[in-house]
């Protein structure tokens, strides 16, 4: 075991002593992921656009017909929103329901009756603008779980009207309170005055902040935040990781033409501990580079990544698949040049396929199924699970995805390896 | 201690190694001598269980090294003739990490390396990173990366390729003091003084067969009292006729060509030197220089094989 971790120490070292290689592996991403933010406008502006899902597929139904059901049929269909969703609205909540279990649709929005009156109930109702609240109405988000980043976003921006909504009934309730208690107004008007304050607050005044706000979870007190940092953070670090899985697997070749290979050979170990220990090397350096990725977002760009254990595994599952994509290519090139190129060649490919760039929702479901060959994609629905509150227990299938990914390959590539005559000859 | 028998090894259709056979005694130089593509870096290969041969067998100690080389790595060190050292490495720490590899940890590793730097005179360069590092030390801090661990047997492939004659001098004398201290050692080059200074015994090697072996005394008695009479010639002259005339004089024995010179193997070169000077002028060949040279081991490469030693 020893000879193994000091392989895996000393290739630590040398990757992380390579300027070029730390420019690549960290530095790189980190400056993709801020260029992109501050071109999607994450950083105050509102004038760019989106780097993230556009046209997303969600169907509205609206059976209140009221002021607020129509307010937020109104955001849905906002011009500021064009590029992001892409609404239909119909009546029937069944036919809404069936189009996304068959994947027309990313979500459906349901409003249901009564939903404006539950939140400003008429001056004949019980407890209205008194201290007593009134029935709970809740409009149904029904989720296509096959496109959680989609439903994520149209979630974000139905928490940030509720949000709205939530704030401008407590304010119309104590203002209006208020101004009966005073004899401002009298209580026939405190209906009138009560919706004018609870619609002027529910008004969206700047569409940025529907993607960057998300409202309280039910049962939680601590605000979860999702904007489009967090779609493009994780993107990027899993586009890098790639990165970093090739060229660790081509210092296996890098190694044979500096001849410490042959050197490696025969001393009093094993070319299987060899092996191993060049793949931990490999694997350690993509966790380091996830971790200081995530970290490094984490502080400076205030992203929240979501449950901590969930992120560390995830992390520690998708470099595994990256790493055993690595030593694949590492096994069948036979020089650093090709592993470079094949490797660069991949992590396009990849980045493509696994939502770094484009989001797949929006793809056909050819390539949808075919991005999962990659470590990319079901890292991305992972990060995007937990970045919208989810658990360990609920990126299960992502990790378990992941290590057989990263099992598989290494096995592959462990037996290309073991056969490689080119490798060992002096 | 090295036992090599009917060692041989191809690579598709070409023989590297044909059918070799030698013996190396325990606390002995034992130098393979050959040109470029003779065979003894494919030799070394074997014997550091790096290759396996096509056929045959050889043992270091007792164990066999196809069929035990990880008994066989644990008693050998190997210098090879390429740089072996991970460049983005200080020097010390390269010689940490190799000498973690054969087993060595703690208070005798530093122990060892603080002496083995010393020893090849890189102490004060000891924290810098090998790229930084000059040839002459790279070799060096190659030879001390083979011997950290102190092995019973020392392969040395060609060690003083391309380096200064500061440093080159400063390794031979360091392998002469590693014999003494009892190290076995197998050196393989292609440079007839460097085998005759510190072998007790050469072999020498010619497109994969061995085709002499001996003390240098023996192997010298091969030749007799023959010298050897170097002709050099002014650049860009074509000497294949002259070779062709010399060859038929009396008393030449062999010729050789090496780049721009003649190697004239001759049995009295007081008798032959004029004769032959005479000849070059006749094929208005303008001699550079003209020096007789006593019997050495490349006088019995020449004679053996009719080629110089750096054909």
């Amino acid at each position: 075991m020893r000879p193994i971790l000091l392989i895996a120490l000393k290739d630590l070292i040398l990757i992380f002593r390579d300027r070029a290689m730390l420019l690549m592996i960290v530095i790189g991403p980190f400056l993709l992921t801020l260029g992109m933010g501050l071109v999607g406008g994450r950083f105050g502006g509102s004038g760019g656009s989106s780097s993230g899902p556009t046209d997303i597929p969600v169907v509205v139904v609206n059976q209140d017909g009221e002021e607020l059901g129509n307010a937020l049929v109104k955001v849905l269909d906002s011009p500021e929103l064009d590029d992001l969703l892409a609404p239909t609205f119909i009546s029937d909540p069944d036919m809404a329901k069936q189009w996304v279990n068959e994947d027309q649709m990313a979500a459906a929005v349901i409003i249901p009756p009564g939903f404006t009156r539950s939140v400003f109930p008429s001056a004949g109702e019980a407890g209205a603008w008194g201290l007593v609240p009134s029935s709970e109405v809740s409009i149904l988000l029904y989720a296509n779980p096959q496109r959680p980043n989609s439903v994520a976003i149209v979630e974000s921006i139905l928490r940030a009207f509720l949000f709205r909504v939530e704030k401008g009934r407590i304010l119309g309730w104590t203002t209006v309170a208020s101004l009966v208690l005073h004899g401002e107004i009298q209580p026939e008007q405190a209906e009138v005055v009560g919706r004018a304050l609870g619609e002027s607050l529910a008004r969206v005044d700047n569409p940025q902040d529907l993607i960057r706000v998300v409202a309280l979870e039910a049962g939680k007190s601590e605000a979860t935040r999702v904007d489009i940092m967090t779609a493009l953070a994780p993107g990027m670090a899993l586009l890098f990781l790639m990165f970093t899985a090739t060229y660790g697997a081509r210092s296996l070749l890098a190694e044979r033409r500096q001849q410490t290979l042959q050197r490696l050979m025969i001393t009093p170990i094993t070319p299987a501990q060899i092996l191993i220990g060049k793949g931990i090397g490999v694997y350690l350096s993509g966790v380091i580079q996830q971790v200081l990725l995530i970290g490094a977002s984490t502080l400076l760009f205030t992203l929240r990544w979501g449950d901590f254990w969930g992120v560390l595994v995830l992390i520690l599952c998708a470099s595994f698949a990256a790493v055993g994509w690595g030593l694949l290519i590492a096994a069948l090139a036979r020089t650093p040049g090709q592993v470079a190129s094949m490797g660069s060649a991949l992590m396009l490919v990849f980045g493509l396929l696994g939502g770094s760039f484009v989001d797949l929702q929006n793809l056909s479901p050819a390539i949808y199924w075919l991005s999962r060959i990659t470590p990319n994609a079901w890292g991305m629905d992972g990060f995007s699970i937990l970045a919208g509150g989810g658990s360990l227990a609920q990126i299960i299938r992502p990790l378990l995805a992941l290590i057989f990914m990263g099992g598989g390959l290494t096995a592959v590539a462990g037996w290309l390896l073991a056969r490689s005559r080119h490798l060992l000859q002096a | 201690m090295i036992r090599v028998q009917n060692l041989t090894k191809c690579f598709g259709s070409l023989v590297a190694v044909d059918n070799l056979s030698f013996e190396v005694n325990e606390g002995e130089i034992f130098s393979l001598l050959g040109p470029n593509g003779a065979g003894k870096t494919t030799t070394i290969s074997i014997l550091s269980t790096l290759l396996l041969p096509s056929s045959g067998e050889a043992w270091i100690g007792a164990y066999s090294v196809t069929r035990q080389p990880l008994e066989v790595r644990r008693l050998i060190g190997v210098v090879p003739q390429e740089i072996a050292l991970y460049q983005d490495l200080s020097g010390y720490e390269n010689l940490w990490f190799w000498g973690q590899m054969y087993g060595l940890s703690g208070a005798e590793l530093r122990r060892r390396i603080v002496e083995t730097l010393e020893q090849v005179g890189l102490s004060e360069k000891a924290g810098q990173k090998v790229r930084t590092y000059s040839g002459g030390m790279k070799r060096r801090l190659n030879l001390a990366a083979g011997l950290l661990h102190r092995p019973r047997v020392l392969f040395l492939d060609e060690p003083t390729v391309g380096i200064d004659p500061q440093s080159r001098r400063a390794i031979l004398d360091f392998i002469k003091v590693l014999n003494r201290e009892g190290m076995t050692i197998l050196y393989t080059t292609h440079y007839m003084e460097e085998a005759q200074e510190l072998s007790h015994r050469v072999g020498i090697l010619d497109y994969g067969h061995l085709i002499a072996i001996g003390k240098q005394a023996e192997l010298l008695q091969q030749v007799g009292e023959h010298d050897t009479v170097v002709l050099s010639f002014e650049d860009e002259v074509d000497t294949a006729p002259l070779l062709e005339v010399l060859q038929r004089l009396p008393g030449v024995v062999q010729v050789g060509r090496e780049d721009q010179s003649l190697k004239v193997l001759a049995t009295t070169s007081e008798q032959i030197l004029p004769l032959v000077v005479a000849r070059c002028l006749e094929h208005q060949l303008r001699l550079r220089s003209v020096e007789i040279i006593e019997p050495n081991l490349e006088t019995v490469f020449l004679k053996l094989t009719g080629r110089a030693l750096r054909d």
